[in-house]
């Protein structure tokens, strides 16, 4: 499969990620965007007869946590709850606080279809 | 705006009646895995919580976290599947990419070519086989509110957003079109949900959002082989909204193609107020995911050994589970169906089998365990079904203590107790007859005379003088051995 990269589709995937570029950043992306696919059409004629697809660099597999809740992001092992609850409530307010815009402990984003 | 829905049954064409149709359906259920955390992070996985209190850098797809897949989910996703009878697989995760603000990250972990769980099928009731296609493993969203324009999606003035159920674990079990009416789908769904319930995988709630159901529907003439247009049905949140949902959908799909006119393969959004479907996006922004493998969690293959000793743990399903219980109990299919849907069989078997009255029990049962058992268990409910049977308690009083031990696991006699649901003295209880026959000598002749339906009058005045405490049964024993002296 060796799909040219036109400027539709590039416009098309810059769309798709709501991303507004202008008519040179738009031909830049496609040269850019068609470099790669070529890069993969070089692979694609090797013969791979045999080699079975790789979806990730390392030998590894089955890489599991347990099911145990500890607020992974401010835990440090030894919580009293009412700690966490502490804690809970300042991860929130830091995230919040990044936010462009919150109302009532939520993010606030525009409407989603207008 | 929305094109103009509404299908119309008397169409310019007559050529085909309705009959000449047949509906072919394939479900997509989304299932909410039972789990403590989330899929790939350590908040916890709970209903209910104050928004964006279960978040963590993870699911908030802060930069520099990383995901590790919850060995739990895993445990029950794989539980589902050989309750399906499906192929556990060697599988990986994929990265669905969207824009939309329930996933603050612009993809959702999913996967794509290589599911958990390959093939198996479904026996409704009727006997009938559903085929699975696959059952995979994906992360839920955020919850989005939209706020003005009376809560619509299309007229909302702005969203908020809790990210509490983003990265809460879900099994997306998907059909086969092989359903053929609305009434089989409604069956399919109930029994996926028995089964889902009873290998603790889910509590199956669909008013809580824990099972999702989105509905791809064709219509064809019949004898076709070739699929119709499909299109899918999103917002479908009850079995009854799922029947409706369908019976709109394929009317609308008849209507059109009676009609000759084009019917555009599309999402729709399912109005619960008016019964009917709208488009939910229009063709131009048809999604276009570009899945791709994620970089950042290494292949699942599951090892036999494990699959086997999730097998050998298994609890039993809900065709085990029913023939238990009507064994036990001889009550009715469709109770006994009721019951193993609800989680609550194996209490009511453990009840019967240490003695309590089978009838009894399974009313009870019915009647009082809707939302599941709660904290009771099956000592607890033994003495509440013997202490109704020996009328220490009349079954209004029954309905109280049982809601209060589901709620807190309280003893029953204590919790009768202090609610003062003490059983009345017989010859107290029997004055106290006397004393509602001499203030109504006309209903008490009349009674005497014959007539039945007074029963009701005399019980209803015993109660209000004893404020519920007296039982039915006994004043009814009372008032019948008094008329014949």
């Amino acid at each position: 499969m060796t799909a040219e990269i036109t400027p539709d589709i590039a416009a098309k995937v810059a769309n798709l990620s709501r991303l507004k570029l202008t008519d040179e950043e738009l031909a830049k992306f496609t040269d850019q965007l068609s470099a790669i696919l070529e890069h993969a059409a070089d692979i694609e004629a090797l013969d791979l007869e045999g080699v079975l697809p790789t979806s990730h660099p390392y030998p590894l597999k089955n890489v599991f946590r347990q099911d145990v809740v500890s607020q992974g992001a401010t835990s440090d092992g030894n919580d009293t709850e009412k700690n966490s609850g502490e804690k809970i409530a300042a991860f929130k307010s830091s995230v919040l606080g990044v936010a462009p815009e919150s109302e009532d402990g939520q993010f606030k984003v525009p409407p989603i279809l207008s | 705006m929305p094109e103009k829905d509404l299908p119309h049954n008397h169409s310019k064409h007559e050529s085909s009646k309705d009959d000449d149709f047949e509906v072919v359906i394939g479900l997509e259920v989304h299932a909410e895995l039972a789990t403590k955390t989330k899929l790939f992070s350590d908040s916890a996985n709970h209903f209910g919580d104050e928004p964006n209190t279960n978040i963590d850098p993870v699911c908030l797809g802060l930069p520099g976290s990383l995901p590790v897949l919850n060995k739990r989910a895993v445990e029950l996703s794989i539980r589902v599947g050989i309750a399906l009878g499906s192929t556990i697989s060697p599988c990986t995760f994929a990265r669905k990419n969207y824009f939309y603000p329930d996933m603050p990250k612009n993809f959702q972990t999913s996967q794509y070519d290589q599911p958990l769980n390959v093939g198996g099928s479904l026996t409704l009731a009727s006997g009938k086989k559903i085929g699975i296609t696959r059952a995979h493993l994906e992360e839920d969203t955020g919850k989005i509110t939209h706020i003005g324009g009376g809560g619509r999606i299309h007229d909302a003035k702005y969203c908020l957003i809790d990210y509490n159920r983003a990265g809460v674990p879900l099994l997306e079990i998907v059909s086969e079109p092989e359903i053929s009416s609305g009434e089989e789908a409604r069956e399919y769904v109930k029994e996926l949900r028995a089964i889902l319930v009873a290998v603790e995988a889910s509590d199956g709630k669909m008013e809580e959002g824990s099972l999702r159901v989105d509905t791809n529907i064709s219509v064809r003439k019949k004898g076709e082989v070739e699929l119709g247009v499909r299109t899918e049905i999103k917002n479908v949140n009850s079995l009854r909204s799922l029947l409706r949902a369908v019976e709109f959908e394929t009317k609308r799909h008849i209507s059109a193609i009676q009609a000759g006119e084009e019917l555009r393969q599309e999402t729709r959004h399912f109005n619960e107020d008016t019964g009917e479907t709208h488009p939910l996006r229009s063709k131009e922004d048809d999604m276009d995911y570009r899945y791709f493998p994620e970089p950042d969690l290494v292949p699942l293959d599951p090892d036999e050994k494990w699959v086997e000793e999730i097998r050998e743990q298994m609890p039993a399903l809900p065709t085990e589970k029913r023939v238990r219980l009507k064994e036990a109990s001889g009550a009715d299919d469709s109770v006994i169906a009721l019951l193993v849907s609800r989680g609550v069989d194996d209490l009511v078997d453990a009840t019967i089998q240490a003695g309590a009255d089978a009838a009894q029990t399974i009313k009870l049962a019915e009647q009082n365990l809707s939302d599941g058992a709660g904290k009771l268990e099956a000592d607890a409910f033994l003495k509440v079904v013997n202490m109704l049977q020996a009328g220490e308690l009349s079954a209004t009083q029954v309905k109280a203590v049982l809601t209060e031990v589901i709620e807190n696991g309280v003893d029953p006699k204590q919790v009768a107790e202090s609610m003062g649901f003490e059983a009345m003295d017989e010859g107290e209880l029997e004055g106290l007859v006397e004393q509602v026959i001499s203030q109504n000598p006309d209903e008490w002749e009349r009674y005497k005379g014959g007539d039945q339906k007074l029963v009701g009058f005399f019980v209803g005045q015993m109660m209000k003088l004893t404020q519920g405490k007296a039982d039915g049964k006994v004043v009814t024993a009372m008032l019948s051995k008094k008329a014949a002296n």
